[in-house]
């Protein structure tokens, strides 16, 4: 599904990304972990098309379509769909508004007919359930008043509803206290089936527990330095990520 | 009519002498005294220029090049109900008064008989009608300060004229129409409105300013806004002129004890806009609101002059201009705010806020504060951004294309303005104007 060969992206002139490769198949869950610095909100960013960010070398495929070329707003319409770590707040539209442009753009994109309002209304009733969130929301302006675990909450609630083929998760554990982060978990977990996949970018082993991968890769300095099962994650837990990296130093 | 270029003083001259020819016998009523003082002011004055400190940053040549003639009937136009209804908010069956190019139309217009002695009508009638009661408020809140002042008072025919006597509120909001331009003349539409609320009276006022497309044109419109003590005043100014034509207007209001005005602008059209809104807070504990919207593009001059007045002790003033200027658009900004050695315990705040979406569009924003008491609460603060990129790429991360994430930002931006405004239904008008060709997203406010 995702093909990434040989990435590098920079940030403000900084080399962020040196060269990375991942394959990511449908009906997989990946986690991405690394120290602080080490490159994965920059990664998910430049996935979904961050134009601060610039990629100066290598290639992206998303379903066989070069991912790199197309626009932001494409991307989420070829089903790629990034949970940002700070949402944002967007006084004046409603959540509902917001979520209706968002799902009739994509449907118009696949040439699917438009839904009605009643249609989306429905659909986000529906979803927001799933997530225990309170019906009120809906009519709220975009994470406005919002707190943290609302705001997160929401960004499961957009994934629910735009059900994409692909998900970034950018650190949406953090800032979650055990209750949010079982629902947000839960919320990806009734995501996530054999046709799409997920990649979660988290800097604690936690989220792993709820949201099982079924590879963990490592990343240090811009480059996967290490990749393993669920297992891996529990061991940089127990252990911290500089056995890994004096691992790597020494091979390379 | 001719197209020579005359200098603007003999062409003023001559149309004046035309003008009152027309009028029949309204030139033996007081207001005709006014109109021959004004059209002699008007020859020894000459319009402002960059070098007058008030007209600073608004180059007016683009405007007087033209020369206008005034419009003295409604028939300059043909248009019909069919045409106007549009412009009016439904659901309130109250009063729709709409003027064509600067006179009053009645068959376009919808006035519901209201009992109690309260006037809504035109100036023409009303100086006919109650030549006493207009009188006593002509021009006094308003003098002339400069050439297009002069030529307003000199080619004064017609406006809204709004009485409401004591203790009367008036709940449903008044809509008045300005419907201007024409094909075949370059036309001046001229306005004088009077808004007068007695004591513990209110009245809401939707003023709404339409082009059509022809020739350009000049509105040039004087406002008097009087507010007993305890009154209260609201007026919801919508300006969207053609995009050739200039639209000037000075409000003058003038507050009593404990009286409230608020003003509430948005622009949208005209090549250029020049607005004043001066407020004199003339009684204790009396209190005014500007809140202004203004989006720019193409070559678009947006200026906006607001002046509060602290005569009188513990009084209020709140100000907050925001703009988005795209293209080449310019906007202005100056906000004056004068506190008198009277005016002890005076509140007084005001901001300008804006955002830049062109390298080549620009804004001068300028407080002027001018301070003579010595116990007063009183903040100001400009700033001028561009639009927020994490934001913007956050909303088109959901599929929503550029321009709608733009306008999206936009109305995000103008939020807290858009929010002040106390009617639901012209919150969801302007909602549409700001998203314009966008029409496909509708907006809730909670």
């Amino acid at each position: 599904m995702l093909s990434i060969k040989n990435l590098h992206a920079n940030v403000e002139g900084k080399e962020i990304l040196n060269g990375i490769n991942l394959e990511i198949n449908a009906g997989e869950v990946h986690a991405i972990m690394g120290p602080n610095g080490s490159g994965k909100s920059t990664l998910a960013n430049v996935l979904a098309g961050n134009e601060n960010y610039e990629v100066t070398e290598g290639e992206v495929l998303f379903n066989g379509k070069n991912l790199l070329e197309l626009s932001v707003e494409n991307r989420a319409r070829e089903g790629m769909f990034l949970a940002f770590q700070y949402p944002i707040e967007i006084p004046g539209i409603s959540n509902a508004t917001f979520l209706k442009t968002s799902i009739n753009e994509i449907r118009k994109y696949r040439g699917l007919p438009e839904y009605s309002a009643k249609e989306i209304l429905d659909l986000i009733k529906d979803k927001s359930q799933v997530l225990e969130m309170d019906s009120t929301m809906l009519n709220r302006s975009v994470n406005v008043g919002f707190s943290g675990g609302e705001k997160k909450r929401n960004e499961i609630l957009q994934l629910l509803t735009l059900d994409p083929k692909f998900a970034l998760l950018d650190e949406t554990d953090s800032g979650l206290d055990i209750d949010a982060l079982k629902i947000v978990s839960q919320g990806v977990n009734i995501f996530k089936n054999k046709n799409n996949a997920v990649l979660l970018v988290t800097h604690y082993q936690r989220l792993l527990d709820y949201i099982v991968p079924d590879f963990v890769h490592v990343l240090a300095k811009g480059q996967i330095i290490k990749s393993g099962g669920k297992d891996l994650a529990l061991e940089l837990e127990e252990k911290g990520y500089d056995w890994v990296k004096d691992e790597f130093e020494s091979v390379k | 009519m001719s197209l020579e270029n005359k200098n603007e003083k003999v062409w003023y001259r001559d149309s004046f002498n035309t003008f009152k020819n027309k009028l029949n016998g309204e030139s033996e009523l007081f207001i005709g005294d006014l109109r021959k003082e004004a059209i002699s002011k008007f020859e020894n004055m000459n319009f402002p220029t960059l070098k007058d400190e008030e007209w600073k940053y608004t180059n007016v040549s683009s405007i007087i090049k033209n020369n206008y003639t005034p419009a003295f009937n409604d028939k300059a136009v043909e248009i019909s109900t069919a045409d106007v209804d549009k412009f009016f908010l439904s659901g309130f069956e109250c009063c729709k008064l709409v003027f064509v190019n600067g006179v009053f139309n009645k068959e376009l217009s919808q006035l519901k008989l209201l009992t109690g002695g309260v006037l809504i009508g035109n100036l023409r009638d009303a100086v006919k009608e109650r030549p006493e009661l207009v009188q006593k408020y002509y021009n006094g809140a308003s003098k002339i300060n400069n050439a297009f002042n002069a030529l307003n008072n000199a080619f004064a025919l017609d406006g809204l004229f709004v009485y409401v006597p004591a203790g009367k509120k008036i709940e449903i909001p008044l809509q008045v129409l300005f419907i201007n331009g024409s094909s075949s003349n370059m036309l001046l539409s001229n306005l004088k409105n009077i808004i007068v609320a007695e004591e513990s009276s209110s009245v809401n006022i939707i003023m709404n300013y339409a082009g059509l497309n022809g020739n350009p044109y000049l509105t040039n419109v004087m406002t008097e806004v009087y507010t007993a003590e305890n009154a209260s005043v609201n007026i919801y100014k919508i300006q969207n002129e053609s995009e050739n034509s200039y639209h000037i207007e000075q409000l003058d209001a003038l507050q009593s004890a404990s009286s409230l005005f608020n003003h509430y602008s948005a622009t949208f059209g005209a090549l250029i806009t020049r607005n004043d809104i001066n407020a004199k807070l003339n009684g204790k504990n009396s209190e005014c609101h500007f809140y202004g919207l203004y989006l720019g593009s193409g070559k678009q001059h947006i200026d906006n002059h607001t002046f509060a007045d602290h005569a009188q002790p513990e009084c209020f003033s709140n100000e907050l201009y925001k703009g988005i200027m795209d293209d080449e658009s310019k906007a202005v900004f100056n906000g004056k705010i004068m506190v008198r050695p009277d005016a002890q315990k005076t509140n007084a705040y005001q901001s300008n806020k804006n955002i830049i979406l062109s390298e080549n569009a620009s804004v001068d924003s300028k407080p002027q504060l001018e301070i003579y008491a010595d116990d007063v609460k009183c903040s100001h603060g400009a700033t001028v951004g561009r639009l927020d990129e994490t934001a913007y790429f956050y909303i088109r991360s959901r599929g929503v294309p550029a321009d709608m994430a733009k306008s999206m930002l936009i109305r995000a931006f103008a939020n807290d303005v858009i929010e002040s405004i106390k009617i639901p239904e012209l919150k969801e008008h302007l909602n549409h104007m700001i998203f314009g060709h966008l029409h496909s997203i509708e907006i809730t406010n909670q």
